[in-house]
């Protein structure tokens, strides 16, 4: 019989390891949108009109 | 022990490597080297970090077909040894699940394409993930022994997204890297189902062999062999190869040639022999000869587009034979 704290234990665990995956997905995807916004925009970003 | 436990199966909680899984990473780092050939050799001058960024929307557009592919697929992979214990199968991970991760990655990374890159790339990146996940898995993969022959296109369109992502154009030299894939697919996939026919049979995937029986196969696996080894040659008289490829593609072509005419005299896929371990490379008694072609087939396309790739990076000039 399989124990019901381990595998809450178990769940748990797996929850946290998800989760902080999503996270460093999330955190890695707007770095790149920025990355990617400043390198198309190039020289313009500072050729503002203020 | 209650009932109610007794009875329900004990599920291991979903992990997020399985949820890596099932964007099939050893796919993807073909798509990337491929898809990396096309960019390099597209011979563009293009800013490294949107360079990167194109290869990891092909990567993650490929992990996308990937997981749509194991969300539709999940009856059929629960039949086969080499796939039965994929996430979605083995329970780990809920078919909806897959989908939603699919589509989601499919959108994230078409529009990065466009944004970053340009709406070519992104046209065609989109389009090559339809083709997988719609044409290839959901309609010709059940309904014809032609599945691998036309969904290929799918696996052969990397090179000409990485060029487009490059330049904003299709030329023929990008044509002619999708060509070298799109006519390795036949023999590469028909050689490695001699060997596994069992299981697409049990699965009811009509793949070559169980449809047109093992001696047709080999027939058609020498007639695909023909014709895909002349094209690997073409990059050496468009200006796209140069003396090394050259060397590479001939020596390399004349091996296969000789591994597809020794599987056709052979009797690979016909003995009802012992099988070993579980596996890839699992080997039915007298279908050697299959796996011979199969790994060879893996190695000779790597060669091809890792020289394709070293020249261009060396800058050494190409033959242009035709001009």
């Amino acid at each position: 019989m399989s124990d019901p704290a381990r595998e809450n234990d178990a769940e748990m665990k797996a929850r946290r390891g998800r989760n902080i995956a999503l996270a460093l997905g999330l955190v890695l995807f707007v770095v790149l949108i920025f990355v990617v916004t400043i390198i198309r925009l190039g020289g313009n970003v500072v050729n503002r009109p203020f | 022990m209650a009932m109610s436990e007794a009875l329900t199966p004990t599920r291991a909680p979903a992990r997020w490597q399985d949820y890596v899984q099932l964007l099939k990473p050893r796919v993807m780092s073909l798509v990337v080297f491929t898809g990396l050939t096309g960019l390099v050799c597209s011979g563009h001058a293009i800013n490294p970090v949107l360079g990167a960024v194109a290869i990891l929307c092909i990567a993650v557009g490929a992990g996308a077909s990937g997981a749509l592919n194991m969300w539709y697929d999940a009856d059929i992979d629960a039949k086969m040894r080499r796939t039965r214990g994929r996430p979605v199968p083995a329970g780990r991970v809920q078919g909806a699940d897959s989908l939603a991760l699919g589509v989601v990655l499919s959108m994230f990374s078409v529009m990065l394409m466009g944004m970053a890159l340009n709406w070519l790339a992104a046209g065609l990146l989109a389009f090559t993930i339809f083709f997988y996940a719609v044409v290839y898995t959901i309609w010709l993969k059940r309904w014809t022994a032609q599945n691998i022959v036309i969904g290929g296109l799918a696996g052969a369109l990397p090179p000409v997204i990485g060029w487009a992502a490059a330049t904003g154009s299709t030329p023929l030299n990008a044509w002619l890297l999708c060509a070298i894939i799109f006519m390795w697919t036949p023999p590469h996939f028909w050689a490695l189902s001699l060997y596994t026919s069992e299981d697409y049979q049990k699965a009811g995937v009509p793949m070559m062999p169980v449809v047109a029986g093992a001696k047709s196969t080999r027939r058609q696996i020498l007639i695909y062999s023909l014709l895909f080894t002349p094209v690997c040659l073409a990059p050496a008289f468009t200006g796209l190869g140069g003396a090394l490829y050259l060397a590479v593609a001939a020596l390399g072509g004349l091996v296969f040639l000789i591994l597809a005419w020794r599987l056709f005299r052979s009797h690979a896929g016909e003995a009802a022999g012992q099988r070993n371990d579980d596996g890839l490379y699992d080997v039915r008694a007298g279908a050697k000869d299959a796996r011979n072609l199969f790994a060879f087939s893996i190695l000779y396309l790597s060669l091809l587009f890792a020289t394709l790739l070293g020249e261009h990076l060396a800058h050494l000039p190409p033959l242009e034979l035709l001009r």
